[in-house]
């Protein structure tokens, strides 16, 4: 079985609940504001997976962030599910913590394509088995 | 009667032909005011027995300037007093009898813009090399935010390098191909894959790794890139190799790179002994071209190493990131290479802080406004192993490559395996202390912990456990550490 690797701790036995709110309140510290997204396409170049309404600015309460996690992930119960803290601090401007907290259970990953180009070149594509065999919304 | 040659001779005493010492040619100046566009240089200095340290001084700035060793009328048809460098300030170094610190500055305008190559020539151009001088070293340099807007600085840097492979929060992680000399490309991919595949970002081609009999570039980079992206399918992840274009000449470098960037390369690599200007424009080339460079700082502990004589390599990280380097090799403090804690803290410093502060303890003697140059990624290289994954963290911090070749590739289950007990060691690390656990103290039974879920880190753990390297560090800072407080 194929497992996605990105981010961080996604070689981690999946965290439990109390552990992503551990993690959310070192965002919290860090004045990082927490984002939730959502997709069932996760290829590796596909940087916008959707957002869970905007991210949480001003949100000192890890409890409420909690609360809004747990509704994305009840919305979208067998699909990716992540979190990124995104930091504002000048000199970084980007995010600054992202992991993935919602899998499906059965994950079919991706398969390459090989084509001939020329010489030796091989001009590779990454496709997903998910994306490939269903639309949006009916994939996992 | 006299002809005129005689009767023209300049008859200010500054200007009488002859040898007059530095500090009265007006290469000391006590009294000198720091301008903000001056640049700034920190020598130190072991004048010959018997040198008084401010003539010493002088003949250094004068050497790195305008001067040569006699007196020259044609300074007349200058604005002369500008172009002379002017040591301000002369104190002794710590501990130490024979050796001074040297505080120069020089006018911006003694440089061309953005080019290291020339700013390398003047500052450490003849003068180390100056008989007067027993032994020199530039340890550190302020670069004014004039001239620094001249650079471009990194093209990626961290952050965009983080966006580029969706990893944001934890160290990044490589290993270099082993053994460095003699695979053949079928079966150096197959390392690239393995390592990619068990959960490193990258791979790496060794410094040494170029186009030899054994394998050529093209043969390397053809089966580097199909392990690459066979292992970002079965992974879902942006994964890379530097692929080492250090060759002969520069046409045969842009030849390699322009090869990298046809088979999808993220990430390209040059050692330092190419040259500055070389490297240089082979950061020109992947900002042109979206490509990361990374920089092995190949032969630099020939001229950093030694306390007395040199550069430290806090002066070359500072102007790699000039240069536009993505990566460099930095230390790290546990391996198997140099590395005093708070001297290479200062080179990490210097390479990922947006301000540096005059912090002495660190070595890093002047504030400098890097002027948003984008901040370089330090790599971390050389005898790590995933046991001392506390200590790195908390030594190094969460933007560095951390880079386990033979803590990779040596795993006795192979070398997917050895990725993964790095990956997952890393990882149970950050979470803990953004859990805001005591790892640094705990870190061991961490580990423990998640080698319980985890059995290559488990092998992993019982071969290395022992593993250190404690020799002496012969590139110390000359000052201790004072505590600050947690705001400063």
């Amino acid at each position: 079985m194929t497992r996605l690797t990105q981010g961080c701790f996604s070689l981690l036995p999946d965290l439990t609940e109390d552990q992503i709110k551990k993690q959310v309140e070192y965002c919290i510290k860090e004045n990082f504001a927490i984002s939730i997204e959502w997709t069932d396409d996760p290829h590796p170049r596909n940087c916008y997976w959707e957002m869970w309404g905007l991210p949480l600015f001003d949100m000192p309460d890890a409890s409420a962030i909690m609360y809004e996690i747990n509704q994305c992930m009840k919305a979208h119960p067998s699909i990716y599910v992540k979190i990124n803290g995104f930091n504002n601090a000048r000199g970084v401007e980007s995010t600054g913590l992202s992991f993935i907290i919602q899998r499906p259970s059965f994950e079919p990953g991706f398969y390459l394509t090989r084509q001939e180009g020329k010489g030796r070149n091989i001009i590779y594509t990454i496709q997903s088995y998910a994306v490939q065999s269903a639309g949006e919304g009916a994939r996992y | 009667m006299s002809d005129a040659s005689e009767r023209t001779r300049i008859k200010s005493e500054r200007y009488e032909s002859g040898v007059i010492p530095y500090k009265k040619m007006g290469y000391w100046d006590a009294d000198y005011t720091v301008k903000e566009s001056d640049i700034l240089c920190l020598f130190r200095i072991t004048p010959q027995p018997g040198v008084d340290p401010i003539e010493a001084a002088a003949a250094v700035a004068g050497e790195s300037s305008t001067a040569t060793w006699t007196v020259v009328w044609t300074d007349l048809l200058t604005a002369c007093d500008v172009y002379r460098a002017k040591a301000y300030f002369v104190e002794e170094v710590p501990n130490s009898t024979e050796e001074f610190f040297a505080f120069i500055a020089y006018e911006c305008d003694l440089f061309e813009e953005a080019s290291i190559a020339n700013l390398t020539a003047s500052i450490i151009g003849n003068v180390f090399g100056f008989k007067a001088v027993k032994a020199l070293r530039l340890e550190d340099m302020r670069l004014p935010y004039a001239y620094l807007k001249g650079y471009l600085g990194p093209a990626a840097g961290i952050i965009v390098e983080r966006e580029r492979l969706d990893v944001f929060g934890r160290p990044l992680l490589g290993a270099t191909v082993k053994p460095k000399l003699g695979l053949s490309g079928k079966n150096y991919g197959r390392v690239v894959y393995e390592g990619l595949k068990g959960g490193l970002d990258f791979l790496k081609d060794d410094e040494n790794i170029n186009s030899q009999p054994f394998m050529r570039w093209r043969e390397r980079f053809l089966y580097v890139m199909e392990g690459i992206n066979k292992a970002a399918a079965k992974t879902g992840a942006v994964k890379g190799s530097y692929l080492n274009v250090t060759a002969a000449t520069m046409e045969e470098m842009y030849e390699r790179a322009e090869f990298a960037r046809e088979l999808g390369s993220i990430v390209i690599m040059v050692d330092l002994v190419i040259g500055y200007t070389a490297i240089q424009s082979m950061c020109y080339w992947g900002r042109k071209n979206d490509t990361i460079v990374h920089l092995h700082r190949a032969g630099a502990s020939t001229y950093t190493r030694q306390k007395s004589h040199g550069i430290n390599f806090r002066v070359i990280a500072k102007w790699m990131r000039m240069a536009g380097v993505d990566h460099i090799h930095a230390g790290t403090i546990v391996g198997k290479l140099e590395g005093d804690p708070n001297t290479v803290k200062g080179f990490y410093d210097a390479l990922r802080l947006p301000y540096l502060k005059e912090n002495r303890a660190f070595g890093l003697f002047f504030d400098m406004d890097w002027a948003s140059l984008r901040k370089c990624m330090p790599v971390a290289s050389g005898g790590i192993h995933c046991g001392q994954m506390h200590q790195l963290v908390h030594l190094l911090g969460e933007d560095v490559v951390l880079q386990f070749g033979g803590g990779t590739i040596g795993h006795p289950d192979g070398i997917q395996a050895g990725a993964t007990a790095n990956r997952v060691a890393l990882e149970c690390m950050v979470l803990a202390k953004n859990e805001g656990r005591d790892y640094l103290e705990n870190g061991a039974e961490i580990l423990k912990d998640a080698g319980k879920s985890c059995g290559p880190l488990r092998v992993a753990l019982d071969l290395w456990k022992a593993i250190t390297f404690d020799y002496a560090s012969t590139d110390v800072c000359d000052y201790e550490s004072v505590p600050t407080s947690a705001s400063s």
